[in-house]
Order: C-alpha cells, then sequence, then structure tokens
C-alpha cells in the first residue's frame, strides 16, 4: 500500500512541476505587461517597478527565484493588488469556490446515484427512460446556458431568488449556483451509476445471493451497489476537473467573489504571480483528488492492489 | 428464393449463401442496427438540417451578420423583417446564428480532425511498439489527463491571442488524450491477430503495419469517439467564447451570441433563447448519433 502511495507520489510531483514550468513560461510570452496601465509609466520608474519585483533579472533566473520560492509555499506577491500576497487572495477567495464545488459534488453524488440505482433496476421501463433523458439533456446544455436561462426565469420573471451576488453565503444565494453546478455532474454520475449496475446485475455473485434467498432490496444495497459505483470513485478527479471549468462560469454569471472569476481577470492583466498561483492551486487539487481516487480504487476493489 | 430447399453441393443453394453472405459485411449490419434506432436517426435528420442551414443559410437571410442597422436596435422577433428579432447594434438575429452556427460547427470540425490525427498516431504507436515506450508515452497521457487543462487553453488564448486557427490547435490539441488511449487498447488488441502476423511474414514494416493494418481496424470505436468528440469540442469552444476568449466580433459563434444574449437577457429574451436552443439541439443531435453508433458498433452490448 505504501508503495503504491509512494509511486503516485512519483508521478504527481514531476507533474505539478511541468505544470509550473508551462504556465510560467506560457505567462511570461504573452505580449504585454502587468504594469501597462492607463497612463504609461516613464521608463525610470517602469525600471525601479520592474527591479523591485525582480523582473530585471533574465527570465531563467527569474524562473529559478520563483521555483524557490513555491518550494518553501511562497507564491509572491500580486502584481496587481497592492499589499496583497497570492496566498492570501487564495485565502481569501477560495471560500466560494470551495462551497460552491462541495456542494455541488454531494448533491450530485446522492442523486445521481439514486436516479442510476433506480434506472437499472427499472431497466427499459419508463422510469429507466425518464431519468436517461434527463441525463441527456444535462450533458447536452451547458452551464452557460442554464445559469443565465434560471437567472431569467426565476430570478427576474419570478423574483424567487436573488439573480447575482454572495450575500455572505446566504442560502438564497446559493442555490441557483449549486443547482446549475450540479446539473450536468447529476447527469454523469446518473449514467455512470447505472451502466456499472446494470452489469453488475447480471453478475454470478448476485445470482447466488438471489438464489440465495435475500431479500431484493439487501442485494441491492449490501451487493450490487458496493461494485456497481465502483467507476464512480475514478470519476472524482474529472468531476473536480468539470466543477472548476463550469466555477468559471458561474461565478461569472452570479457575480460571485470566487477564485475562477479571479483566474480570467488576471490572466488577462497580465497578474503573473496570480496566475500561477492559481494554476498551482488548481492543479495540485486535480492531481490530490485522482490520489485520492487511487488510493479508494484499491481500498475498494482488491484486483487493483495486486497488479 | 423462396421456398428452395439448401442440400448440400445443390447449385442453388450455393448462389443463395453466397448472395446472403454478400449482403452481410460488420458495416451492413451496423448500419441496420443504427438505422433501426430512432433517437439516432432523428438526430441525424435534425444535425442534417441544421448543417444545410448553416452552409445556406446566410446566403438567404434578408441582412448580413455584421450589418448594423440603427432603427432596428431590439428589434423584436418578426418584426422588421427579422425573423428572430435583432440585437442591441440592430443587426439581424437570424443571420448572426446561422454564422454563429457555421463557425461552431467548423471548428468542432476541424478541431476534432485535429485532434483525430494526434490521438490516432500516438495511441497506435505506442500500443504498436508497447513495452518502454508505450510506459513512456501513456504516461505523458496521464500527466496531460490530469493537468486543468482549461487554464492551458485560457493560458494560451491570453498569449497569442484569440485568433480562429489556434482556437482549433488549443482545442485539438486537448482533446486528443481519450482518442489515443481508446486507440491504444484497440491496438493493443489487434497487434497479436493472425493477419498482423502474416503482414510481418510477409515483410512489412512496422510503419506499414500500423497505416495498412492496425489504423483501418480501429475505425469502429474512433468513428464512435468522434462523434462524441465534435460536441465536446463545440462546447469548449462555446465556453471560451464565454468568457471572451474565443471567436472575437462582430463573427459569431454559438458561445459569443449566448454570451451577448445573457447580459442583453432582460431587454431582449430573444437573443438568449434562440441561440441557447440551438446550441442544445446541436449537441444533443451530435449525442444522439454518438450514442447509436456506438450501440451500433460495439459488439459488447449485441
Amino acid at each position: 500500500m505504501l508503495r503504491f502511495i509512494g509511486r503516485r507520489l512519483l508521478i504527481a510531483i514531476p507533474t505539478l512541476f511541468l505544470v509550473i514550468t508551462v504556465a510560467f513560461f506560457m505567462m511570461r510570452a504573452a505580449p504585454g505587461s502587468p504594469f501597462d496601465g492607463d497612463r504609461k509609466l516613464s521608463p525610470e520608474i517602469e525600471a525601479n517597478v520592474m527591479a523591485k519585483y525582480g523582473m530585471d533579472r533574465p527570465l531563467h533566473e527569474q524562473y529559478g527565484a520563483y521555483l524557490a520560492g513555491v518550494v518553501q509555499g511562497d507564491l509572491g506577491p500580486s502584481l496587481k493588488y497592492k499589499d496583497k500576497t497570492v496566498l492570501q487572495i487564495l485565502q481569501e477567495n477560495y471560500r466560494v469556490s470551495l462551497t460552491l464545488g462541495l456542494s455541488s459534488i454531494i448533491l450530485a453524488t446522492v442523486i445521481g446515484v439514486s436516479l442510476g440505482v433506480l434506472a437499472a433496476l427499472r431497466q427499459n421501463q419508463t422510469t429507466d427512460y425518464v431519468v436517461m433523458t434527463i441525463a441527456i439533456l444535462g450533458v447536452c446544455i451547458p452551464t452557460f446556458v442554464t445559469a443565465p436561462v434560471l437567472v431569467l426565469l426565476i430570478a427576474s420573471k419570478l423574483g424567487w431568488l436573488p439573480s447575482a451576488g454572495w450575500n455572505g453565503g446566504a442560502l438564497p444565494n446559493l442555490i441557483l449556483p449549486i443547482v446549475v453546478l450540479t446539473l450536468p455532474q447529476v447527469a454523469i454520475i446518473s449514467r455512470l451509476t447505472r451502466a456499472g449496475m446494470v452489469e453488475v446485475l447480471r453478475s454470478n455473485y448476485i445470482r447466488t445471493a438471489r438464489a440465495k434467498g435475500l431479500p431484493e432490496n439487501r442485494i441491492v444495497r449490501r451487493h450490487a451497489l458496493r461494485a456497481a459505483i465502483l467507476p464512480l470513485v475514478s470519476y472524482l478527479g474529472p468531476a473536480a476537473a468539470g466543477l472548476i471549468t463550469g466555477s468559471l462560469v458561474v461565478e461569472k454569471i452570479f457575480n460571485l467573489p470566487g477564485l475562477g472569476k479571479f483566474f480570467v481577470i488576471s490572466a488577462l492583466q497580465r497578474d503573473y504571480t496570480v496566475v500561477m498561483g492559481m494554476v498551482i492551486f488548481y492543479a495540485a487539487l486535480i492531481l490530490i483528488l485522482n490520489l485520492i481516487a487511487d488510493l479508494l480504487h484499491a481500498v475498494l476493489d482488491p484486483r487493483v492492489r495486486l497488479s | 428464393m423462396t421456398g428452395t430447399i439448401l442440400t448440400p453441393g445443390s447449385r442453388v443453394g450455393a448462389q443463395t449463401m453466397e448472395k446472403a453472405a454478400r449482403g452481410r459485411s460488420l458495416w451492413d449490419d451496423a448500419g441496420r442496427r443504427l438505422m433501426r434506432n430512432k433517437a439516432a436517426v432523428g438526430g441525424m435528420i435534425v444535425l442534417g438540417l441544421l448543417v444545410l442551414a448553416a452552409i445556406i443559410g446566410p446566403y438567404f437571410t434578408p441582412y448580413a451578420y455584421d450589418q448594423i442597422n440603427k432603427d432596428h436596435v431590439w428589434a423584436a422577433p418578426l418584426t422588421n423583417g427579422h425573423l428572430l428579432g435583432a440585437d442591441s447594434l440592430g443587426r439581424d438575429l437570424l443571420a448572426r446564428l446561422l454564422t454563429g452556427l457555421r463557425v461552431s460547427l467548423a471548428i468542432g470540425l476541424v478541431a476534432t480532425t485535429v485532434s483525430l490525427i494526434i490521438g490516432v498516431a500516438w495511441g497506435a504507436v505506442a500500443g504498436y511498439l508497447g513495452g518502454r515506450i508505450d510506459e513512456i508515452m501513456m504516461r505523458v497521457v496521464d500527466v496531460l489527463y490530469s493537468l486543468p487543462f482549461i487554464f492551458f487553453v485560457i493560458l494560451l488564448m491570453v498569449t497569442f491571442g484569440s485568433n480562429i486557427i489556434l482556437i482549433f490547435v488549443a482545442i485539438g490539441a486537448v482533446e486528443w488524450l481519450t482518442m489515443s488511449r481508446i486507440v491504444r487498447g484497440q491496438t493493443l488488441s489487434l497487434k497479436h491477430k493472425e493477419f498482423v502476423e502474416a503482414a510481418r511474414a510477409a515483410g512489412l514494416g512496422d510503419g506499414g503495419i500500423i497505416a495498412k493494418h492496425i489504423i483501418p481496424n480501429l475505425l469502429g470505436p474512433v468513428v464512435v469517439y468522434v462523434t462524441l468528440t465534435i460536441p465536446a469540442v463545440i462546447l469548449a469552444e462555446s465556453f471560451l467564447s464565454f468568457l471572451g476568449l474565443g471567436v472575437q466580433p462582430p463573427m459569431a459563434s454559438l458561445g459569443t451570441l449566448i454570451a451577448n444574449g445573457a447580459q442583453d437577457m432582460e431587454l431582449a429574451w430573444w437573443l438568449l433563447v434562440f441561440p441557447s436552443v440551438t446550441m442544445v439541439v446541436t449537441l444533443m443531435s451530435f449525442n444522439f448519433i454518438g450514442d447509436g453508433l456506438r450501440d451500433a458498433i460495439d459488439p459488447k452490448d449485441r
């Protein structure tokens, strides 16, 4: 088990290093600089500012200095938000994204697994078709369609919920963003669960359990579900990636002070350090989730451990 | 030929069997199964109409997609000759929608081709060569898989500015990963088949075997995955356009239209609703076709 974790970590760390390197040089290759404002700085001042942030040195030296900082947990100061370090910006804004992401993934798992099991148990009946239609719709209606349409209908026309804003994380403000983020995940999770369930229900050990005379309820919950949701565990990483992508849209439409909004703005403003910080944060998050998924898989499925 | 009794050695029987055998190749079977799938057939019809509309539609609209009409600002649908209304600059939504659909479909097609070429080449080489090279090549795919790819696309767009060629390349370059995995898996099982042995015995080199024997036999799963990649690419482009990093005005794509529609939806619902519906219908028809093809070609669920 320890060797397994060790091997995965050995892959994760070079990956993170690669991410940092590519992102660093791509960002620096972009035309423009963080100090291009509406007013043109005089060359002397610009040189001073550049020197202050170490940007007068050759690129590979800057890269080395940046890497050394990252290893020590220092992501540097923001170039646009004076007096703030990248870490502070991350700390101040991660809560919104985390709240949305976590609630969405929990909701989506609960709803998606229930729908998927239901569909598999009533295979090729009306319930199955209804669930699978919902799943297809969920895959085909992107977040940037559901979000404005829901705002238009529920917030603007009916006035049931606020259309935007964070409001200290008040529940009414959270409902629409969470629904928008959850829907596509429900679709994917219910499809995965149904597929897994249908396959497992055909297998020999389920037939054995039935032959033993176990009640159907117990067969489904104890025997079938455990094996059927295995594919879901591997979906953890991609789900996180999907939620992050979705959060870029949702935070923009609902005007939420989360990390996703920061990323695009900072990239456009050439706030190098903030962009790098976000890339590292998200890449690490996805790598860690993939690692957890691998471990869970090994714990739940003995066949993985042996190979 | 009904009523003919097939006796061994009878000439009539042999002819009948020959005819029957000719009429049922693997692809014929798949085609028949596909045609029986109502959702897939519906998807093909709708998609056909959409493609037709995207190709010839823009020539038949009364206004050009970038024609600004000061008097028609926020014109509602069915007024002033605007079938679907007009936007904040009085531009005809129908013309913009058809052009946007054309752009989105074109991006879907080209970027998918890019991903197809990279994915098939990468997967086939890795699977065929096997061993250490396979391990390294697939490790690269694993690494790329675990990246938040959308950030790299965003960085790419920011770095090099949004031009349409770059969108093709950027999206194509991130969508090839799954393709390469599928192709590798298939190649692994194909390369030990007798016909590959035979080709090698006949003196064909590795490159020749991959190009002439492995790749043609990969076609089934690849076709299925291509039909599912196109909507994914359209989605990715629209996502970028929605964030303002994709197609630049006055050019339109479904994503930019939805983004603009979302901004102006309180004033003009039609700007949001019609592009959204078009987008969803397009994605759905691709998905129905893809699912239908998978059911038809994939022997697992037969």
